[in-house]
């Protein structure tokens, strides 16, 4: 939903990254007001996982110019861990796998870390276990998978899932989704686009990173941008999705 | 107090004398004649040549001569509810701290000075826990006081047994000698516990020696927990000789002491018998701990997998040996060995040894070992979900020591450790900040 008055929650400026030594990103221009949805496309190698991430705070990655404003904050000097807590999520392009941590443990810690951050109560696991219920319907998913070790033996669709759950626990203002709909079939993919749907509000906002406009029949983006060589080359509305899908991607590529 | 290693065992064998039945005497001479003549292990033997004993030889170990009184409160941290008990104080028997309502028929939990007379006893103490080339075991079979006796007839226990061995000396550095004698009838069953805490930060030398023994068909879970405090000395030996289709199920944890040492040799001495190792180290600061294992096959078709993890912080330093054995005509032995390893430190260290001795063909026999960090994607991937680091890595330490400690067969003991380890690793032990 666009609204030119809505608050910035993102605002990203001539950004510069690197990962071992090598320019990926080269002027990155970015700016996410609450309410929107936004999808960054591109060819593989254009850059737009590697912005996820620096935007998350890998470490592997390192900014080497530009800025980015995150709700009033300057998302470069914090930890991943105070980004998190800030309000902005990654949802993993490759979900981690973490044998002997089990899911609901790990939900309710990361609950927990996001309740004392906003000044409230922690629930202790017999009042989280009621909230975890009403949350795994975004996802449709199984209660079983909530006794189990975080992500281990579970399908590429259900990782993924997995990590629309933890957006609904933790609700975040800022969701960037990573290739959330990369080895998905179609049923995991309605699930997946619905249970981020249901999570949409005017106070907050979702930058999808995808390679096929399948993704956007289901999220219907306000903006669409293209990224290639590290910059995005070209912003328009969903109709864009719809001209990459017909035409590729190369006629951009000339154009830029 | 800064003794040579010389004074330091000189002063170990000023231990007691004791009035001991016909039986027990001459082995106790003898004992104590090893001992002397084998004194301390050096670097040159090859299972030593990794354990650092010198923080150990700068003590002089005194006998026990006198008995704190311990409450039930002093202990209750400690304590298994619902199980059969059996607490010994500064390697003393303490009735009045023990439980053995449950113990039922057919199951005898008891102190071993009780039992002298019983021709289980007499039959199987010091048979199995050789002492011929073992100074630590010699000086526990010669000056031992008490011990526990746990002789599982048929069926099965009704209740896990608890032996739980508390050190309480802080004025004098004591040398305590526990000792533990099992005995698993043909077809008998049962899950007993072994236990090593301190009370307070007493420098303290716990010198153990354990002996089970598994007839036909038996099965027996034996857990050890060694949660000595940090400042005290820990040696342990056990030895298991298991019969025709019996099944040992060992899960050994060592967190505590300054330097501590755990020897596990189980001998499968009885075609089918079937033994499972599971072990774990976590450790911190500067602490010691070493664990060396021997798995015997000497009968055919014997089973064994063995699971073991280290998981070293701070300056720590851990050692796992682990051998396995194939003996002329043990045919169809199967055989699995993994030696698992993560270091939180840049000064920790972590030595593994798998080692395979095979006089037979028509065996298989794996092993493998791994050494590593803290997984980069998986921290990382905690932190962006709000964890510190500290907390994301104390998890991940966490669930690498869970697989571990899920073994054991009593979920009160389970949850008890598992918060154990994390107030650990809050602290300044294992994973926290000050290293």
């Amino acid at each position: 939903m666009i609204n030119n008055g809505s608050k910035v929650l993102l605002e990203v400026k001539n950004l510069k990254a690197e990962v071992a030594g090598v320019e990926i990103l080269k002027g990155v221009n970015l700016t996410v007001r609450a309410g929107e949805v936004h999808a960054i496309m591109g060819i593989n190698g254009s850059g737009k996982s590697t912005f996820s991430k620096v935007l998350a705070g890998h470490p592997d990655y390192t900014v080497t110019g530009g800025s980015a404003m995150f709700e009033g904050k300057e998302l470069f000097t914090l930890e991943p861990e105070e980004r998190a807590r800030a309000g902005l999520f990654l949802a993993f392009q490759y979900p981690v796998e973490i044998p002997g941590v089990s899911n609901s443990a790990l939900l309710r810690l990361a609950y927990n870390t996001m309740q004392t951050e906003r000044g409230l109560e922690e629930l202790d696991p017999l009042e989280f276990d009621d909230l975890i219920q009403e949350k795994i319907k975004v996802v449709e998913m199984d209660p079983s998978f909530l006794g189990r070790s975080v992500n281990e033996g579970f399908s590429g669709g259900e990782k993924k899932r997995n990590e629309i759950l933890q957006m609904a626990v933790l609700e975040p203002r800022l969701a960037i989704l990573d290739e959330t709909d990369s080895g998905l079939d179609i049923d995991a993919l309605r699930i997946v686009a619905n249970g981020v749907n249901s999570l949409l509000t005017p106070d907050n906002a979702v930058v999808m990173v995808t390679h096929y406009q399948r993704l956007l029949n289901y999220i219907v983006p306000d903006f669409v941008h293209v990224m290639d060589a590290g910059r995005i080359v070209r912003t328009g509305g969903k109709e864009l999705a719809l001209e990459l899908e017909a035409r590729g991607y190369d006629w951009l590529r000339a154009a830029a | 107090m800064n003794l040579t290693k010389e004074q330091c065992f000189e002063q170990l064998l000023l231990g007691k004398s004791f009035k001991s039945e016909s039986w027990l005497g001459p082995i106790r001479d003898k004992a104590g004649a090893r001992a002397q003549a084998l004194n301390f292990p050096t670097a040159r033997q090859d299972d030593w040549r990794l354990t650092d004993l010198s923080p150990l030889f700068q003590y002089g170990f005194h006998p026990v001569d006198s008995y704190a009184s311990v409450t039930l409160a002093d202990i209750d941290s400690l304590l298994i509810p619902g199980s059969i008990r059996l607490v010994f104080v500064d390697g003393c028997y303490a009735s009045p701290l023990s439980d053995l309502k449950q113990a039922g028929a057919g199951v005898t939990v008891s102190s071993l000075l009780d039992r002298y007379g019983d021709a289980q006893v007499e039959a199987n103490f010091a048979q199995h826990a050789l002492f011929d080339q073992d100074a630590f075991a010699a000086l526990n079979t010669r000056f031992f006081e008490d011990g526990a006796f746990v002789h599982v007839a048929g069926g099965e226990a009704a209740a896990p047994i608890h032996i739980l061995n508390v050190a309480t000396k802080r004025d004098t550095s004591s040398a305590i000698y526990p000792r533990c004698l099992v005995v698993m009838a043909a077809n008998s069953r049962a899950t007993i516990i072994e236990d090593y805490a301190g009370l307070n930060d007493g420098i303290n030398f716990s010198n153990a020696v354990t002996e089970v023994v598994l007839k036909d068909d038996a099965q027996l879970q034996h857990v050890r927990v060694q949660r000595e405090e940090k400042s005290a000395f820990h040696i342990g030996h056990c030895s298991v000789i298991a019969a025709r289709g019996s099944v040992y199920t060992s899960t050994a944890l060592a967190f505590g002491a300054r330097v501590s040492r755990h020897d596990l040799h189980v001998t499968l001495r009885g075609e089918g018998a079937e033994a499972t190792l599971n072990g774990l180290a976590l450790i911190g600061g500067r602490q010691i701990a070493d664990t060396h294992t021997r798995i015997d096959h000497a009968s055919p078709r014997c089973v064994s997998r063995q699971l073991h993890k280290c998981i070293a912080d701070g300056s720590a330093h851990a050692i796992f040996s682990g051998k396995i054995m194939v003996r002329e005509g043990a045919s169809g032995t199967d055989s699995a060995q993994s030696s698992r390893n993560l270091l939180l430190s840049g000064k920790a260290h972590i030595d593994t040894q798998p080692q395979l001795e095979i006089f037979n063909d028509d065996v298989s026999c794996k092993h493998g070992a791994t050494i590593g960090q803290i997984d980069a994607d998986a921290l990382f991937f905690l932190k962006s979900r709000g964890l510190t680091e500290e907390r994301a890595r104390n998890l991940l330490t966490h669930a690498f020591a869970a697989e571990i400690i899920d073994k054991i067969p009593v979920p009160s003991l389970v949850e008890a450790l598992g918060r154990t380890i994390l107030e650990r690793m809050n602290g300044d032990h294992v994973g926290g900040v000050s290293r």
